[in-house]
């Protein structure tokens, strides 16, 4: 920070050597603030930005907000003055700052949090460009204005500063380059020292301005650097309330990036503006006059805003939730101002995404008051209700409190209004989750909403997709909504998702398809489209969640399909592909695969090709595995690839016998259906039921011929009666 | 203000005269010293000029001195008053000549010290004629070149940090608090005098 200092001062010294001349004058060296060496570091930056752009889109996240086709379609959508975030500035390119090592030592932090921040926030934190005024350009008369007037703040007793501080605001100072002037001019650093004084009109003075101009993203940088923060963090604690107030709208406005949120955690600033929240609680009398008095509400509404920007960071979640927010948040919400409620809906919101918050809002009955502000007029309210809903459906409870206070017939009206996509995206979201359970996806049929997501399978952004043909696919669990979805034509939009690049869309579409292929007559149209083509292609996705579950996808398609065996030796290289998968490390994947494998394997060529291409070894190589479902699903490939040629030897011969007894002793009956079917299928060779008796496969089978499940009896019992026999045909050869 | 606080303050004028002068004739009251010392150590006023323009604001029949009730009426404004109270309190210490109008000339004697005078200036006067006119913009509605109590008053009602324009006539905040708990705090200890 020093070195900004130094530099600020230079410049300043410059400038005012500058206003002896005559003014018309262009000073090109006056602006350029590029050291010789920050070109290679543009340089540098630029690679890494796009180093963390490119690792940023393959990573994995089914939160759809931090696509990054999200926000550019978001910042085609909204208009710059919208609150939230300065999205286009922030992404074009990297930044220049004065401290180089500050960069290098951002970057590092950075990586290191990554994994501790929610993927809401990773949005926003690309370094702006840190631009200079234009040099060429005239600088404005506002500029030379400004100039003065910080002149006058440095030089002037407190009624000077009072003056120059109300002349200032004058500007327009949502205008970037009156923002940047007070900058460029030290106007910063005076104000926030301003803030640092006793002097309750100057501080007052200095955060309206503070306030106004923190809306810019460059701005928000340097007042965090230079030590802005804690200061204002310091003013909560003023007895004056509009002082509060204006701080906290402050705040609200410059922690929109992870490092000022740190800040303000690290400061002590979430307990205090937790505080703020607490409008029951009466402040002693106020004995002064209403000049620097506010009400409580307007103190806990911008309370709630600042909280509402730095509940973006996971750790601050954790610390509103411990300071008691949750409660006090949850008072907040019986209130009926949209003023109001708008930032304490978006903070529960944030806040949502984390298991320890869901048990608090369930406790508080807020989800009542969510349900109920769903009905409100106001779009934005709506939207962060769905939004909330969205995020706390994760949990069963709370789906069934949505259906019991209500809450899925707005849901349902609201998809009929297609204009405001960020609503609709929350929506749609909410409605996705709530599908989680069976009885709101009784609820939506009624509703006919399944209809209207069907029609919003075409034309509409990614994020809503995203959450549309996630709630197809749930809904399609059901037979009868299979079939709708049918009828309503939503199969070849769906099939025409297949070929996306978005890993969160895909993974959902692979799912629905999946879904549908349940049906034979959709498996039909599914196989005309050539949808068991893509979705087979999809296997080939960097991806593992897409692989995984284009791999479970394709189960039902073969099941279902007519002439499947045909079908998949259809597929150039597809049953070597499938086979080669079996090399992956991830668990999901090799589940899948081996589903997959069973539904192929049940066609004899293709079982033939698939031994070919080394499945035998490959399986086996598996099977020390402590992951009950890849055990079940590789025990049913076993049992089935058991059926040709010598397969079962070579299973015994990769010593694949000895660990499938050991899943015997798990404790899923799955396992264990499929386990004895596999042993029942091994033992038709002699060497492997030596080798099961060896690893006292017969006491665990034993148990089992018990079990109710009918399949797994007879497995059993057919193990174990081979076992014998061979044991019998061993003692008769001895004796004879 | 109630019965008791008002029996409060005049307890604590009361204290403040017998505390400062003892030599003061028949009226119980405050000359301009005493009230000028009062206003810098108990409200912390420093600006010599204003405090004698708040004398004169206070001593409403100009006979030199602040009497009980005018000590109480003012009081009354510095810590209780609305907001027109105080707007037309401080327009009249800011209107030096008591024409109903801050005239550019006003202005700038009662800004005159307020910059810091940078020694590379050549005319130290240049800033504050520059901030008289900053100020003249801002709140000159009618745009006649000085201040008449409604441009003041419209211009305060937009921006409530301006009602001190020209000078801290009111007490500060804390001052403010500090007094208010020191005068109204225990009545017991007053009933000893």
């Amino acid at each position: 920070m020093s070195k900004q200092d130094v530099r600020f001062s230079e410049e300043w010294d410059k400038e005012k050597e500058l206003n002896e001349a005559p003014k018309k004058e262009e000073e090109p060296t006056l602006q350029k603030a590029l050291p010789a060496s920050g070109k290679s570091a543009l340089e540098k930056n630029q690679i890494n930005f796009g180093k963390n752009q490119m690792t940023k889109r393959l990573e994995p996240s089914l939160n759809w907000k931090a696509t990054v086709d999200f926000k550019d379609h978001k910042n085609v959508l909204r208009d710059t003055q919208e609150e939230r975030h300065g999205g286009k500035l922030e992404r074009s390119g990297p930044i220049v700052s004065a401290g180089r090592t500050q960069l290098v030592r951002k970057s590092a932090e950075k990586i290191e949090e990554i994994i501790s921040e929610s993927s809401s926030e990773s949005e926003e934190d690309e370094e702006p460009p840190d631009h200079r005024q234009e040099a060429n350009a005239d600088l404005p008369s506002e500029y030379w204005q400004i100039q003065k007037l910080v002149k006058y703040l440095k030089g002037g007793n407190q009624t000077a500063t009072v003056i120059a501080l109300c002349s200032m605001k004058d500007f327009n100072l949502a205008q970037e380059t009156c923002q940047l002037a007070i900058r460029d001019v030290g106007g910063l650093e005076v104000l926030i020292n301003l803030l640092d004084t006793d002097e309750v009109k100057c501080k007052i003075g200095s955060l309206k301005i503070l306030k106004e101009i923190s809306h810019n993203p460059q701005i928000r940088r340097n007042i965090v650097d230079l030590g802005g923060l804690p200061i204002m963090v310091n003013i909560l604690d003023s007895p004056h309330k509009s002082l509060k107030c204006l701080a906290a709208e402050t705040i609200a406005n410059v922690a929109k990036f992870r490092r000022a949120r740190r800040a303000v955690r690290r400061h002590g600033g979430i307990t205090k503006l937790v505080a703020l929240l607490d409008c029951a609680h009466n402040s002693q009398e106020p004995a002064q006059s209403s000049l620097y008095d506010a009400r409580d509400v307007e103190v806990a509404r911008c309370g709630a805003l600042a909280l509402w920007s730095c509940s973006k960071s996971y750790a601050n979640k954790e610390a509103i939730r411990k300071a008691g927010g949750i409660p006090l948040l949850a008072g907040l919400l019986k209130t009926s101002h949209e003023n109001m409620l708008i930032p304490v809906v978006g903070t529960l919101q944030e806040c949502a995404s984390e298991e320890n918050y869901r048990a608090a809002i369930k406790a508080e009955r807020i989800i009542e008051n969510l349900v109920k502000n769903l009905n409100s007029e106001n779009e934005q309210l709506q939207e962060h209700c769905a939004m909330a809903i969205y995020q706390c459906a994760e949990d069963k409870e709370t789906r069934d409190l949505v259906r019991l206070h209500g809450g899925l017939k707005p849901l349902a009206s609201l998809l009929n209004n297609t204009d405001n996509k960020e609503r609709l995206a929350a929506v749609t979201g909410a409605i996705w989750k709530c599908s989680i359970s069976k009885e709101n996806v009784t609820k939506f049929r009624e509703y006919k909403a399944i209809e209207t997501l069907v029609g919003l399978l075409t034309d509409q952004p990614e994020e809503v997709l995203v959450n549309v043909v996630g709630a197809l696919g749930e809904c399609c669990q059901e037979y009868e909504n299979r079939v709708l979805v049918r009828k309503c034509g939503g199969i070849q939009p769906l099939v025409n998702l297949l070929v996306g690049i978005n890993q969160t869309l895909l993974v959902n579409v692979t799912k629905a398809v999946g879904a549908c292929a349940a049906e034979p007559e959709s498996m039909a149209i599914i196989d005309r489209l050539d949808g068991v083509r893509l979705l087979w292609s999809l296997l080939k996705n960097p991806h593992p969640d897409v692989k995984a579950s284009a791999a479970w996808a394709l189960c039902p398609c073969i099941q279902n399909a007519k002439d499947a065996g045909e079908m998949v030796r259809s597929f150039v290289g597809g049953l070597e592909l499938v086979v080669n998968l079996l090399k992956s490390d991830n668990k999901e994947v090799l589940a899948s695969v081996c589903a997959a494998i069973t539904n192929i394997a049940k066609d004899q060529e293709n079982l033939a090709v698939i031994t070919d291409h080394g499945v035998v070894p490959l399986l086996s190589k598996l099977a020390n595995t402590n992951n009950d479902k890849l055990r079940r699903h590789l025990a049913e490939a076993i049992s089935r690839c058991c059926m040709w040629g010598r397969n079962r030897v070579a299973f015994g011969e990769y010593k694949a016998v000895a660990p499938l007894v050991r899943y015997l002793k798990s404790n899923d009956p799955n396992v264990h259906r499929a386990t004895a079917q596999a042993l029942y299928q091994l033992s038709e060779d002699a060497d492997n039921c030596i080798t099961m008796h060896e690893n006292g496969a017969v006491k665990l089978l034993l148990d089992m011929v018990g079990s109710p499940d009918q399949d797994l009896q007879e497995a059993a019992a057919g193990c174990i009666s081979n076992i014998r026999r061979l044991a019998l045909a061993t003692e008769k050869a001895r004796y004879t | 203000m109630n019965r008791k606080k008002l029996q409060k303050l005049t307890d604590t004028l009361i204290k403040n005269c017998k505390h400062l002068t003892e030599r003061q004739g028949t009226t119980i009251g405050l000359d301009r010293n005493a009230f000028r010392n009062i206003l810098h150590v108990t409200f912390g006023m420093t600006d010599d000029m204003i405090m004698d323009r708040v004398f004169r604001g206070f001593d409403k029949d100009n006979d030199g001195c602040v009497n009980v009730s005018e000590w109480i009426y003012g009081l009354s404004v510095f810590l209780r008053g609305t907001l027109e109270e105080k707007m037309k309190y401080c327009f009249e210490v800011f209107d030096l000549n008591g024409d109903g109008f801050i005239s550019k000339e006003e202005m700038f004697h009662m800004l005159k010290n307020s910059l810091l005078k940078q020694p590379s200036e050549e005319d130290p006067d240049e800033g504050i004629k520059d901030l008289v006119e900053i100020t003249l913009k801002k709140m000159d509605h009618d745009h006649d070149g000085k201040l008449s109590f409604t441009d003041y008053e419209q211009a305060v009602r937009e921006e409530t940090l301006l009602l001190e324009a020209f000078g801290p006539c009111l007490p500060d905040p804390k001052s403010h608090m500090e007094f208010e708990a020191q005068v109204f705090k225990d009545p017991s200890e007053f009933n000893d005098i």
